[in-house]
């Protein structure tokens, strides 16, 4: 069982927290103004990639507190947690991958 | 009693206490200490089972956890199946039987006690030989927080089962001190009989304690019987040893063929002899060990046949003992049926099998060199490298925080496996920042004599005629290696597919002594490196774990938990019958004597549509939302205003995802200009909640908004139907609660006694209806006064069969049952309630989309058996005909399907709810529901079937 570190809380196990999906995707400034394709893609369409990726996280057992995490995919590693009001991550962060060493 | 095959003296047995077991049948003396296998050698015992498929006797192949053959269950004291003899712990009473590969489970329920403890340590150590020991001790002595467990009775590991010396004496002494030293350092936890079964991700490893299993009818009763350790370390040692491999030949599962190294531990740790005439098959030099301590200890050893054609530096011991060595020989055969009378043995050179000869004996031990347990590493993702020298699979990377030594990590000195132990713990301390102590001695070890180096040799080529199919690979599944062959023959090349063709390492054992020889005999028929078959995947368990241990506390009762309103008790006193709705018990119906859940449900529909109900509704969520934006909050997920609201009112509320698609639905009270509290459905009340922080905290963090749940802070009860105003207002005197002074959708607080109430004029059921709100300290006072009130109007409770059936008549969806998170309001007919004027909120783009708009949507309707008599079963598919009047061809097109159906007193006939395919256009038309093979006609209808002019809320 993985431990999350929670920003507020540190460290915690993984059955504390709930998923959120893909981070950085804010609801539109005004719904009304978007064309149906791009209405869609801001409800169905997500990210999908290998490797790091900014996601939503929410500590639900815990502190309640929604944060924000850069996780690989492939080795599943927190490479980081932030808050939400932290900036957004560059893509080159997103970019660089390493193969976890993690037992 | 005596046992015929016991030496006179030495093991690590209790010699002075005689218990008594039963085996098939047969009563046999043992002693504390031995296992069930070590007693049934004793007796000269070795065929233990028959095999799965073949049928084939099977005995005692190993000494521990890898053994293959010895199968059992046990009967008493407590049933329980699929166990190894060389792992059962003998006491007096036991009574086991062997197994033909499967067992029985218990037909009685278990009653012993399971449990679980979290434990947290700077350094876990799994396995307590040599090199576990020397990590613990150094450790402990640097003052980490320690945890050692290991799956035997007792500390030792190896040293258990040979005649090593450290500092000069046996070694016992010195493992008997360790342990002692342990005891004696407050933060080191040293548990035996303890596997751990699973490393998992950041060092979390789960370990069975096996706290009572050996204790038999003593076991007592207050202590569980097994202990689930759930152990987060920030560092672990891997200490878990080695396996020995044996070597594959014809005829080799016959009882009396076992590995070397297990000869040597019932003889030295439970004082066995595991035969009279040895015959000894070897690849590498450890089995020299057994062969010359079993003759010291009296046994005939005809002859060491080892497989390298310069055998070994310690032939000449074995023949100045005068134990024959052939070097250059290999076993190709046995004879024997129960048990070994023959092995075959032929001279072999450059992989080719010479002609054989017999040699009698009644035990044939083999080794074909060692497998590193590298189980824990593997789980934890490591990466296995092959070892070409060993023939066998090393850690073959450093992992972060868990670190391997010992045998596991290839190492098979004792002087290398103590300092190596000590070695890796202190590197693992340095990581954590706890300096290693002054004192930190380890014992003076023998130097170690440098082996001979083995040869890799998985199988001897078959000359018995048979082709592999009597070259057992895995005991346990029967499966050889023909089998094998069978496998590369039809094209499979990933071991993983090998192993699930073959079903090889699938079974009890789970192929710790299959795993690696199928490696290496897929590779050698590939004509590819080993390296790059590899292993198929290590998972959790090592070793099998009763399902009854992993749930521990969590059964019954415990399994998940139950709420309970305030007036629980009193349901069970009036006779109710619950329903599990989430984790809550409501009362689904309160039946009289004499009374099924129809007739209780139209006597209580009926008291609620012509005289007065009253049911507990505590379940229903509540969320106090509170700040001066609470209204704003409001108005982004509600589909309608509620800024708009009134503080006194009330207003129904329909709130949707993004998508458009209705989540939850419930009533609003305006309780101030800054506070509302929030009615959602039972079942969403915690997801409500979820959702409306989400978008607190994620999207509008601007908005002055706190949302707390208050659904246990109030106990409420609708009280229902058309004498419902004579009951509230009896035991409300002070509040005027005519239709005027107290209209449709709002709130009065009141007291009774001093004690706070609230009251509102919500409908759930289209009758006049009023919900008392209390605090559920005084819920069962103010239920009582209600009845009590109610009396004269034959108020009767009813519960949530009743509740949904009055709703239904009235077409309010229950969502999640009417609904399936692809049913906008719009379907729903609630058109009603989704604002225009509002420039935004949650999910009203999605209004917009052409989707939404076509007119074939499922919508909700209600249906009118035209038999006046059919139940449609909820689920229900509905079917319509052509105009022909036939049904379509297969597949037939399906409209939709029923989401309520009941049976209505009111209507005095069947109704139902249905989401339909363009079903408003379609009222008045006949569709037809499927009903056990028969097609009954239904009349579509407008949802609302009961006072669809809305005359009755008000009495």
């Amino acid at each position: 069982m993985q431990l999350i570190a929670c920003p507020w809380c540190g460290p915690r196990e993984e059955v504390e927290f709930s998923y959120g999906g893909q981070a950085h995707v804010p609801y539109p400034d005004s719904p009304a103004e978007l064309s149906d394709e791009q209405w869609a893609h801001y409800v169905f369409f997500r990210d999908n990639p290998k490797g790091r990726f900014a996601e939503r996280w929410n500590h639900s057992a815990g502190c309640r507190r929604w944060f924000n995490a850069i996780r690989d995919t492939t080795t599943y590693r927190f490479e980081r947690v932030y808050r939400l009001d932290d900036p957004k991550p560059l893509a080159t962060e997103l970019a660089s991958s390493r193969r976890s060493t993690a037992p | 009693m005596t046992s015929p095959f016991r030496t006179p003296d030495g093991g690590r047995i209790d010699r002075a206490t005689t218990v008594e077991i039963t085996f098939d049948g047969q009563t046999l003396p043992g002693h504390p200490g031995d296992t069930l296998a070590s007693a049934l050698l004793a007796n000269g015992r070795h065929q233990v089972a028959t095999s799965i498929k073949l049928g084939r006797p099977r005995g005692i192949a190993a000494a521990w956890a890898e053994d293959p053959g010895s199968l059992v269950q046990i009967e008493a004291p407590f049933p329980e199946p699929m166990l190894l003899a060389t792992t059962v712990e003998l006491y007096d009473g036991l009574v086991a039987h062997g197994l033909p590969g499967q067992g029985r489970l218990a037909e009685v329920p278990d009653s012993a006690r399971y449990d679980a403890v979290h434990h947290h340590v700077d350094v876990l150590v799994v396995g307590a030989g040599p090199a576990g020991l020397a990590a613990a001790l150094t450790a402990a002595r640097a003052g980490a927080r320690v945890a050692l467990v290991d799956e035997q009775s007792e500390a030792g590991g190896s040293l258990l089962s040979g005649t090593d010396r450290l500092d000069d004496a046996p070694a016992s002494q010195w493992v008997a001190a360790a342990v002692a030293e342990l005891a004696a350092h407050p933060e080191v936890l040293h548990l035996q009989r303890t596997t751990a079964f699973g490393s998992y991700d950041d060092g979390f490893v789960l370990a069975l304690e096996r706290r009572t299993d050996h204790l038999g009818t003593g076991a007592p009763r207050h202590v569980s019987r097994q202990r689930v350790w759930r152990i987060r370390a920030r560092s672990i040692v891997v200490a878990t040893g080695a396996h020995e491999r044996p070597v594959v030949f014809a005829d080799n599962d016959r009882p009396g063929i076992m590995l070397a190294g297990a000869a040597r531990t019932f003889l030295h740790r439970y004082g066995v002899l595991p035969g009279r005439e040895a015959v000894v098959f070897t690849t590498n030099d450890s089995a020299y060990d057994a062969a010359l301590d079993l003759h010291h200890a009296g046994v005939q050893v005809q002859a060491v046949v080892d497989a390298r054609p310069e055998g070994s530096p310690r032939r000449d011991e074995c023949e100045h003992a005068g134990i024959r060595v052939l070097s250059g020989a290999v076993v190709t055969g046995t004879q024997g049926v129960e048990r070994v009378t023959h092995a075959l043995v032929a001279p072999f050179a450059d992989g080719e099998v010479g002609a054989s000869s017999a040699i009698g004996c009644d035990l044939l031990l083999v080794s074909g060199g060692w497998n590193p347990a590298v189980h824990l590493f593997s789980q934890a993702r490591g990466r296995l490298r092959y070892d070409e020298t060993l023939g066998a699979f090393l850690p073959g990377e450093e992992l972060d925080g868990l670190a391997v030594t010992g045998s596991a990590a290839g190492g098979f000195d004792l002087a290398g496996c103590l300092a190596d132990g000590q070695r890796v713990v202190r590197a693992a301390l340095t990581a954590l920042a706890i300096p290693p102590a002054g004192e930190d001695p380890l014992p003076a070890a023998p130097e170690a004599v440098i082996p001979a180096a083995p040869l890799v040799l998985w199988r001897v080529p078959d000359t018995s005629g048979a082709e592999g199919s009597t070259s057992f690979v895995d005991l346990q599944r029967d499966a050889t290696v023909a089998d094998i062959a069978r496998a590369v023959g039809a094209g499979l090349r990933s071991l993983e597919h090998v192993k699930r063709f073959t079903t090889i390492g699938t079974a009890h054992d789970q192929g710790k002594t299959s795993g690696v020889l199928t490696s290496g005999i897929t590779a050698e028929l590939l004509g590819i490196p080993v390296q790059d078959t590899g292993t198929t995947t290590f998972r959790p368990p090592y070793t099998p774990v009763a399902f009854a241990a992993l749930a521990g506390r969590d059964r019954g009762r415990l399994f998940d938990p139950e709420r309970v309103t305030a007036l629980h008790q009193w349901h069970v006193a009036a006779g109710a019958v619950f329903e599990d709705v989430g984790q809550w018990k409501r009362p689904r119906y309160y039946p009289q004597p004499g009374e099924d859940m129809e007739a209780a449900v139209l006597r209580e529909c009926a008291a609620a549509r012509t005289g007065v109900g009253i049911i507990d509704g505590s379940t229903l969520g509540k969320i106090d939302v509170q700040g001066p934006d609470a209204a704003v909050l409001l108005d982004r997920l509600y589909t309608n205003l509620m800024s708009s609201l009134k503080v006194g009112s009330v207003r129904y509320g329909v709130m949707c995802g993004v998508d458009g698609m209705v989540i939850d639905d419930g009533t609003v009270f305006r309780l101030a200009e800054d506070r509302f509290l929030v009615l959602t459905t039972t079942g969403g009340a915690a997801k409500i909640l979820d959702w409306m922080e989400e978008w607190l905290q994620t999207e509008w963090p601007d908005l002055r908004v706190h949302c707390t749940s208050v659904t246990e802070q109030w106990a409420t009860f609708p009280v229902v139907g058309p004498r419902s105003r004579d009951v509230v207002g009896a035991v409300f005197p002070d509040v005027d609660v005519s239709a005027e002074a107290f209209p449709f959708m709002t709130w009065r607080d009141a007291t009774l006694d001093g004690v706070p109430v609230r009251l509102a004029r919500i409908s759930f059921s289209g009758e006049l209806a009023f919900e008392v709100y209390v605090n559920p300290w005084y819920a069962v006072a103010v239920w009582q006064r209600l009845l009590e009130a109610g009396r004269p109007y034959g108020i009767t409770p009813y519960g949530t069969e009743t509740m949904h059936v009055l709703r239904a008549e009235k077409g309010y969806p229950i969502i999640g049952q009417d609904t399936d998170g692809t049913v906008s309001p719009h379907d729903l007919g609630m058109a009603w309630a989704v604002s225009k004027k509002k420039p935004d909120f949650v999910g009203k783009r999605s209004f917009a989309r052409p989707a939404n708009a076509d007119p074939l949507r499922k919508q909700l309707v209600g249906l009118l058996p035209v038999d006046r008599e059919t139940v449609l079963p909820e689920g229900s598919q509905i079917v319509e005909f052509r105009a022909d009047g036939q049904l379509p061809p297969p597949p037939v097109p399906m409209l939709g399907h029923v989401t309520s159906s009941y049976r209505s007193a009111e209507l005095a006939r069947p109704f139902a709810l249905a989401l339909v395919r363009g079903g408003r256009e379609r009222i008045g038309d006949t569709v037809h529901v499927p009903v056990n093979g028969t097609l009954v006609p239904v009349e579509v209808t407008g949802s609302v079937l009961i006072d669809p002019e809305g005359a009755r809320r008000d009495g």
